[in-house]
């Protein structure tokens, strides 16, 4: 049976990971190179790692940070940050990266998602929603690191991109992002039935009951954190062992 | 004296190539990344990676003149191959990924859309059972039902069913490793699979 994966999320920001609340208030949590040793050496599942600044700045991807992660990674690692060409997710992958993470391009570079996926498969795009909660209800898609509303809804933009060849999509709550208070459940679900690629459940992990409840309530392929890693003794192990006894198929 | 493994590992244009090289230099083998045919031939082990799609992949191997050169070595001088999901899809001899695309034809078969089961999904994303019933040298202190990583919607099916040498649970079952004599292919990728992936390229690198 195929294992609900739980996935650390790297968030890399002028030469360091970082961690915030709400993709703000950004605090440093140590090296990439540092976690992404302990990860490996752990055998998680995959490694989601994305260079925030990137976009932001208008940066190409950091692929000297990649070539020099994936040298030390023998997980699946799925990588972005930039990526607005297929250039840039063809150096991507020749660096190590075994997927590429699209996030602001694949709502302002109409064509990118379906050129990776002719160019290198299906499987190989991951594209990366960001969502906020609409004060009258219903949801909406922000870019560029939770900066830009675009007026899209999740829902439009997940079967835009599945229909256009992505592989995967990773969604986040950028309201629930930090907060360890748990995903949006009602998002996750709304979503992981409207498309058949795989989601991940990503914003909002604060311990392995939410973990749980984003695969049995939400419908989620995987699940990804980063602040639950980071700021609290819980681990990836642990979080398997716990989704195992909700009798979720995980890899021990 | 055995001479160490000098691996070539086969760039077209369209590979996780670095995640590769490293994993067998990890199992002790000299690798190089080359996409020039005549340098195909200082290999004792070929290794044509994944990550791509079947047209694209086929199209930039014919290119480059690396469908024959790999024809060659393969057939005539008897170098020991392994290609690594679109690697080993390539092997075949049709694809449909990307319209109908002639393959390699080193193994017979055909890759197909595989047909997801109910609640499952496409593309086949995560760590899944590889399973056997006698075991392949390949498989050599790999238990079968071990989890291997995957990242595919297609799949290989073989003309002649003793080319399949392990299947996965997955959209009905499918074939995730074949082997013809000096020929192998894994559908699952083992410089991703940590301690079994390893193990697997140890043991191809053994033969």
């Amino acid at each position: 049976m195929l294992k609900v994966r739980v996935i650390p999320t790297m968030l890399f920001k002028n030469l360091g990971l970082v961690k915030g609340v709400g993709f703000d208030s950004w605090r440093r949590t140590g090296s990439a190179m540092q976690a992404m040793k302990v990860y490996n050496l752990r055998e998680v599942d995959e490694i989601v790692f994305v260079d925030i600044a990137a976009t932001t700045e208008g940066l190409a991807p950091d692929l000297a940070t990649v070539d020099e992660l994936a040298d030390e990674c023998f997980v699946p690692l799925a990588a972005g940050g930039g990526v607005r060409t297929i250039e840039d997710a063809r150096r991507l992958l020749q660096a190590g990266a075994d997927k590429v993470v699209v996030g602001t391009a694949a709502v302002e570079c109409p064509g990118l998602i379906a050129q990776i996926a002719e160019r290198f498969g299906t499987q190989c795009a991951v594209v990366a929603i960001d969502v906020k909660k609409l004060p009258g209800g219903g949801y909406e898609v922000y870019t560029r690191s939770g900066k830009q509303p675009t007026g899209l809804s999740p829902l439009a933009l997940a079967r835009q991109v599945e229909r256009a060849g992505a592989g995967e999509v990773i969604l986040t709550s950028i309201d629930r992002d930090g907060t360890m208070q748990g995903y949006d459940l009602a998002l996750i679900s709304q979503i992981a039935k409207a498309v058949s690629i795989p989601v991940i459940a990503s914003g909002g992990a604060g311990n392995y009951e939410h973990m749980a409840e984003a695969v049995l309530v939400g419908g989620a392929s995987a699940v990804a954190a980063a602040s639950i890693f980071h700021f609290t003794e819980q681990t990836p192990l642990e979080a398997k062992k716990y989704l195992k006894g909700k009798g979720i198929a995980v890899r021990l | 004296m055995t001479i160490a493994p000098k691996v070539v590992v086969i760039d077209y244009g369209a590979g996780n190539l670095g995640s590769v090289k490293r994993a067998f230099e990890e199992c002790g083998a000299a690798a190089v990344i080359t996409g020039h045919p005549e340098e195909l031939r200082q290999a004792t082990h070929l290794v044509l990676p994944g990550v791509g799609a079947f047209n694209a992949g086929m199209s930039n191997l014919r290119r480059s003149g690396l469908d024959a050169a790999i024809k060659e070595l393969v057939l005539q001088k008897r170098v020991q191959f392994l290609g690594i999901c679109l690697g080993m899809q390539l092997l075949a001899a049709k694809g449909w990924e990307g319209g109908e695309t002639d393959g390699l034809d080193l193994i017979g078969g055909e890759v197909k859309l595989l047909e997801a089961g109910t609640g499952e999904r496409l593309p086949h994303m995560g760590w899944n059972e590889v399973e056997y019933e006698k075991s392949a040298p390949l498989f050599f202190n790999i238990p079968s039902g071990t989890d291997f990583y995957f990242v595919h919607s297609y799949h290989f099916v073989c003309r002649n069913k003793s080319e399949s040498i392990a299947t996965t649970p997955y959209g009905g079952g499918f074939t995730s490793a074949v082997q013809k004599e000096n020929i192998c292919g894994t559908q699952f990728h083992p410089e991703k699979s940590q301690k079994p992936g390893l193990q697997l390229i140890k043991n191809f690198l053994k033969s």
